[in-house]
């Protein structure tokens, strides 16, 4: 029994897991030149490995230039969504073997917000959106001595929208807001949601009030692109629809 | 940097751009900012919403059944004449039928173009002259549509 096993670990040593994967890198830095370009790196990498490893692989063995957010890299800190294969995506999250690694995959800054360096951008538009929809508690009266209790069901109403880990994947996909900024966007609206149908909280009248606004819900256009653009699997446009039927059906 | 700037002038290679002077970075259209003003509080968009979806459903039979009786009843496209217009406006069921179609047609059409003119066109003041060029082509049109249905004179000579 122990002589297979022996043949069996040295042949898998034998072949190494490495291919060569080429990466498109858009680059901008504005102390060089106004103008992005497109730069091919190639590097041997696991292709089990993630693209935000390749990134590293990249900025720490051949370009220290390189330039790119990242956080935990574990998919919850929402600092490292970029444009991948077109896609936005967290780089944390995508497995290099999930986007045929055969082609050259191609890294680029998410959209609509201003490009600073490389795949940085300027996410200060993005939380403005996010500070304007109240994303806090508010309640009238004193407050309780004891926790604020709340049901199972209850929690559940709301429970798909506490998810969003603000990494502007969806708001950077939506053709409303790469057109005009002043749109909320994907991102604000759904943790107006995660408030407005949390039944401890008592400003959701104020939330409706801010998102039945010109650059409110009603520019949603339904295209769907928040969701499929979500790394968590949130269904955005499904809970901008369900604020769009809440003003309906508070109104009437 | 390893990349091949185009910024880099003919001049000796000295680039146009340095830390001291960075390139101008591409902002975004209309960007939010914490002075961006408070929303108007009003209904309208709601109203506008609402009036796409249940005028979109309305439409589809006043639209649907115009374009049977024009062009595939009773022997189709090649009986429309004045006499067969004069002869459907003498009944005020088709005055009211085309009278809907008319306004409500404008009115959807027109509000999905204002829709158009708020996603795409950048600057507030392309904005405001094409929506302004929209909305009096469409007043324009719908006052001469519901003029000539109320005062039509089937014996105009």
């Amino acid at each position: 029994m122990a002589t297979p096993t022996l043949d069996k670990v040295e042949a898998e040593s034998a072949a190494s897991p490495y291919i060569t994967v080429t990466f498109r890198i858009r680059r901008f830095n504005p102390e060089v030149s106004d103008e992005a370009q497109w730069q091919d790196f190639q590097i041997e990498i696991d292709p089990k490995e993630r693209v935000l490893d390749a990134l590293h692989k990249i900025k720490w063995e051949t370009d220290g230039t390189l330039t790119f957010r990242r956080s935990c890299a574990h998919g919850i800190c929402g600092s490292d969504a970029m444009r991948i294969n077109g896609k936005n995506r967290l780089a944390c999250k995508t497995l290099i073997k999930d986007i045929n690694p055969e082609k050259p995959i191609t890294v680029e800054a998410i959209k609509g917000l201003t490009v600073l360096k490389d795949l940085v951008v300027d996410m200060d538009p993005f939380f403005q959106a996010y500070r304007d929809v109240m994303p806090f508690l508010i309640t009238k009266g004193n407050e309780p001595t004891r926790e604020r209790l709340q049901s199972a069901e209850d929690r559940e109403r709301f429970d798909d929208t506490t998810k969003c880990i603000l990494c502007a994947a969806c708001t950077s996909s939506c053709p409303v807001f790469w057109n005009d900024g002043q749109y909320f966007g994907p991102a604000a609206i759904v943790n107006a949601h995660r408030f407005i149908f949390d039944s401890r909280d008592e400003g959701g009248e104020q939330r409706l009030e801010i998102l039945n606004d010109r650059d409110g819900v009603w520019r949603c256009r339904t295209t769907f692109n928040c969701t499929d653009a979500c790394p968590r699997g949130i269904e955005v446009t499904k809970a901008i629809q369900e604020v769009k039927r809440a003003l309906i059906t508070r109104r009437f | 940097m390893s990349t091949e700037s185009s910024a880099i002038g003919a001049v000796e290679g000295v680039s146009l751009y340095d830390v001291e002077h960075p390139a101008p970075v591409i902002e975004p259209p209309r960007k939010r900012t914490g002075k961006t003003p408070k929303g108007s509080r009003t209904n309208f968009e709601m109203y506008a919403w609402l009036f796409m979806r249940l005028s979109g459903i309305v439409l589809v039979v006043l639209v649907i059944g115009h374009l049977l009786i024009q062009l595939v009843l009773d022997g189709g496209v090649s009986k429309i004449g004045f006499a067969f217009v004069a002869g459907r406006w003498a009944s005020p069921f088709w005055q009211v039928w085309d009278l809907a179609m008319l306004w409500l047609a404008m009115l959807h059409g027109a509000n999905g173009l204002r829709t158009v003119i708020n996603d795409y066109a950048e600057r507030d003041n392309s904005r405001f002259w094409l929506k302004m060029l929209l909305y009096t082509a469409t007043v324009f049109t719908v006052l001469l549509g519901t003029l000539v249905i109320f005062t039509f004179d089937p014996n105009i000579r």
